[in-house]
């Protein structure tokens, strides 16, 4: 018997995801309960589930799950955090869950600098309603509300939250990351678990936005949706530390 | 021997562990068809593994556990 170098996470419930195949909310999945296993805190971890294919995460993760009305999120977890701040919190929200219906959630609880953690999925686009345009679908993407592309002209540009977020005093944490491949992969796991280890820290709030493909919206196959990913999404959407608080003092 | 296992009735033959594979030892079974009703990814050659577990990073769906030995 060899060693195990790979194996599915401890906070990972034995069922099947619902998601479709090749959906990256798994690979996510996978890397918070990683996290949580690394960390030790299985325990007294609390999560938040969001409204959107990611309303299922009650389902899947091996702790305490509340569920939030859309958006509202952050606004959950602020309470429960606050009741007991003992326990771990975090949300899971999707691009039309946070950067859109619950966009006051989201700037207020940064603002506050409510210690929680934020796992931010975007995907650029309404993954359970059937592929409409979100907030952060791209200029000229074709979707089922936007079938010319979207028009910037009548809806506007993206939204890109971690650049807004982190023009706030509030704000610990705040990086994107991507999963399109097994470096980003990697250091995606790094960022959500320093994400966890600053609450568990009392450092405040952390946001780690995740950019994800959506192969059956987006009419791709999951690897061609990593592609789509990495030659469309990125480049609107830079990978990197947005905000971190605490950066100068570890160093020194 | 480096040994990749899968737990077969949960894949959903998406291929992402065969894009990963650096050593291209996987593939898309064109044969069997799990619990699902996917075509499921499979192990070609055991012996050439490396066991870097890049298929298992890239897996949405936790398929696939590796061990070194």
């Amino acid at each position: 018997m060899g060693e195990i170098v790979f194996q599915k996470p401890k906070s990972l419930c034995d069922v099947p995801l619902h998601y479709c195949p090749g959906c990256t909310h798994g690979i996510v999945h996978r890397l918070v309960a990683e996290a949580i296993d690394e960390l030790g805190i299985e325990g007294q971890t609390i999560g938040v589930a969001s409204v959107g294919c990611s309303v299922f995460t009650y389902n899947y993760f091996e702790c305490d799950m509340v569920q939030a009305a859309h958006g509202r999120a952050p606004a959950v977890a602020t309470g429960v955090k606050r009741s007991d701040p003992s326990k771990i919190v975090f949300t899971y929200q999707g691009d039309g869950d946070l950067a859109s219906i619950g966009t006051a959630e989201t700037v207020h609880s940064a603002a506050r600098n409510e210690n929680i953690t934020i796992i931010f999925i975007n995907n650029a686009i309404y993954g359970m309603t059937g592929g409409q345009m979100a907030p952060t679908s791209l200029p000229g993407q074709v979707t089922q509300t936007s079938p010319y592309g979207r028009d910037v002209n009548t809806v506007g540009y993206p939204v890109r939250i971690c650049e807004m977020l982190s023009q706030l005093e509030g704000p610990s944490y705040l990086e994107r990351v991507a999963v399109n491949n097994v470096k980003n992969v990697k250091a995606a796991k790094k960022a959500i678990k320093k994400a966890f280890q600053n609450q568990v820290e009392g450092k405040g709030f952390s946001l780690i936005e995740v950019v994800s493909t959506c192969p059956t919206n987006w009419g791709k196959t999951p690897e061609k949706a990593m592609e789509w990913l990495e030659e469309n999404m990125l480049p609107y959407y830079p990978l990197g530390v947005y905000k971190d608080k605490y950066a100068d003092k570890e160093d020194k | 021997m480096n040994k990749v296992t899968f737990n077969t009735d949960l894949c959903k033959g998406c291929g992402l562990c065969v894009a990963a594979c650096p050593k291209k030892i996987l593939r898309m079974s064109e044969t069997v068809i799990n619990a699902k009703g996917h075509h499921p990814a499979e192990m070609v050659d055991q012996s050439q593994c490396i066991a870097c577990a890049f298929c298992a990073t890239m897996c949405p769906d936790c398929v696939i556990t590796v061990e070194r030995g």
